[in-house]
C-alpha cells in the first residue's frame, strides 16, 4: 500500500490525544447535563436544603423510579424498538399485585411472582408480535398502553367496585420476598452517621434521636443493580454486541448469524421486568395500587434515555447515558420545587434540556460514527 | 497453474440449471475453482451472474445439476451448509453495521468470550488484538478498533468484510461486484486485498461487469452471456477486447466502438 508508511501509521490519520478520545463517548452529553444541572440547582437552591441528607433523599428516589424504567427503555431503543406500553404496564402490574395479595388474600410472595410471570409474558408477547408481522412496534405497544390501561381501570371496579386497591402494606407484612421492593438497607449506617451529627436527626417527638434518612430504600439498591446489570450486558457480553447489531441493522446481523428475533424479543422482557419493578416497589411504598399510576412514564422513559444520548432509531446508546439522563430528570423535578419555581415551569425546562441534550448529543455521535 | 488444473477443484459448478418457471435464469453451467485462483465471472446484468452465485452459496437450490465440494457431490440447502462447506459471500451491501466500531463488526455472531467467575464475557481484549492483526495485514491503518465502520471508505469496509470471512475460515470467497461502486484509489485497494487472500490460498470468484479489474487480477475467466457460458479462458489467452465482446454477445458493442473510440 503506497500510503502506508515506515512506522504502520496513515499520514492521512491525524493523531487524537487520549483526553480527546476519553471525552468522545456516547455519555458525554449526560455527563455535561448532569454536571450542568447540578451547577445550576447549587446557585439556585443551594441554601433550600435540597442537598441535605432529606433532599438528597428526596430527588435520588424521584432519580431512581426514572433510572428503572430507563433501563429497560434504553436496552430496548437500542435493539431498535420502542415499547409505548411502559407506563400502562406500571398501573397493570401495580393493580395485579393488589389484586392476588389482597381482594384473593394469597401470599404477596406468590402474588409478586405471578405478576412478575404475566407481565414479562405480556412484554414477550409485543416483541412477539412486532416480529412476526413487521409492524413498528410503536404501533402494537401503542396498542398494548390501551389494552393494559383498560384493564387496569376495569379489573379493579369489577372486582372492588373502586379503582384503588388499599392494604398492600399489612397483606405484605412480614413477607420475605416484598421485602426486596420495599424494605430499606444500611439502617444501622445511618443510625451512626445520625449519631455523628454527619446527617439531621429528629428534634423532638417520638422518634427524637433517630436520623430523619433511616437508611436507603430498596427502590434505589434497584435502580442501581439494573444500571449495572445493563451496562456490563450491553458492553461486556456478546449478546450487547448483538444489541447493537440487532438495532443497526437487522438484516446485516441476521446475514452474521445473530438470532435478532431472539434479542428483540428478550428485550421486550427486559423492559416490562424493569416496568414491574418500578410497580412493585411503588405499591409497597404507597401501599395501595391506583388505576392511574404510571401515566406518561413511558415517555419519561424515552426522554431519559435520549438525554443520555442512545439514538431513537437503534443501535447506539448507553446504559450509564440513560441513568444520567434519569438522574437529570429527577433533580430538575425535585430541584424546582426546592428552589420555589413555579411548577408549571418544569415543563418548559424539561423541553429545552431534550432539546440542547439531543442536538449536543448528534454532534458526539457524528464525531464517533463519521454519519452524515 | 498447470499444476493446479490437475488438482482437485475446490467447488466444481456442473451443468448448473436453473428455471423460474418459463424463465430459463441458468441453462447449464459449469465451472471449475481451484484453492489460490482469483476467477473471474464476467457478465453484464441480466446474464444470470446473481443467480448463479447464489446457488453457489446455497440461497437458491437449482432446478439441475451437480455441486461438488473437494470431490463430493453436495447440494446445499440452505447457506448455512455452503458456509460450512467454507463457502463464504461477500455482498454488494455488507453485512456490516456502520455505527458500530470496526473490531465489534468483525467478530458479529463470533464474538471471542472470556469466564470471569463463570460468566461469559465478550473478550474486548482479544477481539480488538486480532482485529488489529488482520486489517494491518491488509494494509488498512486503523485509528483504533473502536472506530465506527461509518467512518471507513467503501473500499476500506469491502477489505474488512474480505479479511473477516478469511479469518474465520473461508475456502471459497465470492465476491459480488466488490468495486462497482468505488473510486480508482479504493479500487485498487480492493484488488491488492483480493490478491493478499488469494496468495493465502483462498479461492476468490470475482464477479464484476468491468473488464479491466477482471484482468488486473483474475487468473481464469468465464462469461456468462443469456444463461450460458462460453467456456473458460486462461489469463494471457485472450484480450480485453475479445471479453468485452463476449460480455455484450458481439455486434452491438462493435458497432458502437468505432464512435465511442475503444473507451468501452
Amino acid at each position: 500500500m503506497s500510503n502506508e508508511t515506515k512506522n504502520g501509521t496513515d499520514e492521512r490519520v491525524n493523531e487524537m490525544s487520549s483526553f480527546r478520545n476519553a471525552l468522545i463517548r456516547p455519555e458525554l452529553g449526560g455527563i455535561i447535563g448532569t454536571i450542568a444541572v447540578f451547577a445550576v440547582f447549587i446557585f439556585l437552591a443551594g441554601d433550600s436544603g435540597m442537598f441535605s441528607s432529606q433532599g438528597v433523599m428526596n430527588w435520588s428516589v424521584v432519580s431512581a423510579q426514572f433510572m428503572i424504567i430507563a433501563v429497560g427503555a434504553c436496552l430496548l431503543m437500542i435493539a431498535g424498538e420502542f415499547d409505548l406500553s411502559v407506563g400502562s404496564m406500571i398501573g397493570f402490574a401495580g393493580m395485579l399485585i393488589a389484586i392476588f395479595g389482597v381482594t384473593f388474600g394469597w401470599p404477596m410472595w406468590m402474588a409478586i411472582i405471578l405478576t412478575f410471570a404475566i407481565c414479562t409474558a405480556i412484554g414477550a408477547l409485543n416483541g412477539f408480535i412486532c416480529i412476526r408481522t413487521g409492524l413498528p412496534s410503536f404501533i402494537v405497544t401503542l396498542a398494548f398502553l390501551f389494552i393494559l390501561r383498560g384493564f387496569t381501570i376495569f379489573l379493579p371496579q369489577t372486582i372492588e367496585r373502586k379503582t384503588i386497591i388499599g392494604g398492600i402494606r399489612e397483606a405484605a407484612e412480614g413477607d420475605w420476598l416484598s421485602v426486596l421492593f420495599g424494605g430499606k438497607i444500611l439502617q444501622g449506617f445511618f443510625i451512626y452517621l445520625g449519631d455523628l451529627g454527619v446527617i439531621s436527626v429528629f428534634a423532638r417527638g417520638t422518634r427524637a434521636g433517630q436520623p430523619v434518612v433511616d437508611g436507603i430504600p430498596m427502590l434505589i439498591v434497584w435502580a442501581i443493580a439494573l444500571v449495572i446489570f445493563g451496562h456490563i450486558l450491553l458492553t461486556k457480553t456478546r449478546f450487547g454486541n448483538w444489541i447493537f447489531a440487532s438495532g443497526g441493522d437487522a438484516e446485516a446481523a441476521r446475514n452474521s448469524g445473530v438470532p435478532v428475533n431472539k434479542v428483540k424479543v428478550l428485550m421486550f422482557m427486559f423492559t416490562a421486568f424493569c416496568a414491574t419493578v418500578f410497580a412493585t416497589c411503588q405499591v409497597m411504598e404507597f401501599g395501595s395500587a391506583g388505576a392511574d399510576r404510571g401515566l406518561l412514564k413511558e415517555f419519561e422513559a424515552i426522554i431519559a434515555v435520549v438525554i443520555g444520548g442512545a439514538l431513537l432509531t437503534g443501535g447506539y446508546g448507553s446504559v450509564i447515558g440513560a441513568a444520567l439522563g434519569a438522574l437529570i430528570f429527577g433533580v430538575v423535578q425535585q430541584g424546582l420545587f426546592f428552589a420555589g419555581v413555579e411548577s408549571s415551569l418544569f415543563r418548559v425546562f424539561l423541553g429545552v434540556i431534550l432539546l440542547g441534550a439531543v442536538i449536543l448529543n448528534t454532534y458526539i455521535r457524528r464525531l464517533i460514527t463519521g454519519e452524515r | 497453474m498447470n499444476a493446479q488444473t490437475e488438482a482437485t477443484p475446490i467447488i466444481e459448478m456442473r451443468n448448473i440449471r436453473k428455471t423460474y418457471g418459463p424463465v430459463i435464469a441458468l441453462a447449464g453451467v459449469s465451472i471449475k475453482i481451484y484453492p489460490g485462483e482469483c476467477h473471474c465471472l464476467l457478465g453484464d446484468n441480466g446474464a444470470g451472474k446473481s443467480t448463479f452465485i447464489k446457488t453457489m452459496s446455497g440461497v437458491v437450490k437449482p432446478t439441475d445439476g451437480d455441486i461438488v465440494v473437494n470431490g463430493d457431490i453436495q447440494n446445499f440447502d440452505n447457506p448455512r451448509d455452503a458456509m460450512e462447506a467454507g463457502i463464504a459471500t461477500v455482498h454488494q451491501h455488507l453485512a456490516m453495521i456502520p455505527l458500530m466500531s470496526v473490531s465489534r463488526n468483525f467478530f458479529l455472531g463470533n464474538e471471542p468470550t472470556k469466564k470471569i467467575a463463570g460468566i461469559s464475557f465478550y473478550d474486548r481484549e482479544k477481539a480488538d488484538h486480532e482485529t488489529m492483526e488482520a486489517m494491518r495485514k491488509m494494509g488498512i491503518n486503523l485509528r483504533g478498533p473502536d472506530q465506527a465502520v461509518g467512518t471507513l471508505s467503501g473500499g476500506e469496509r469491502q477489505t474488512v468484510a474480505i479479511s473477516r470471512a478469511v479469518h474465520f475460515g473461508a475456502k471459497v470467497l465470492i465476491l459480488d461486484e466488490p468495486t462497482s461502486a468505488l473510486g480508482v484509489r479504493q479500487t485498487s485497494n480492493v484488488l491488492a486485498t483480493i490478491d493478499k487472500v488469494r496468495k493465502e490460498g483462498v479461492a476468490v470468484v470475482f464477479i464484476t461487469h468491468n473488464v479491466r479489474h477482471a484482468l488486473a487480477v483474475g487468473d481464469r475467466f468465464t462469461v456468462l452471456n443469456r444463461g450460458t457460458t462460453h467456456g473458460t479462458a486462461e489469463r494471457g489467452g485472450i484480450t480485453p477486447e475479445a471479453l468485452q465482446d463476449l460480455m455484450a454477445g458481439g455486434q452491438e458493442l462493435a458497432s458502437l466502438e468505432g464512435s465511442l473510440g475503444g473507451t468501452v
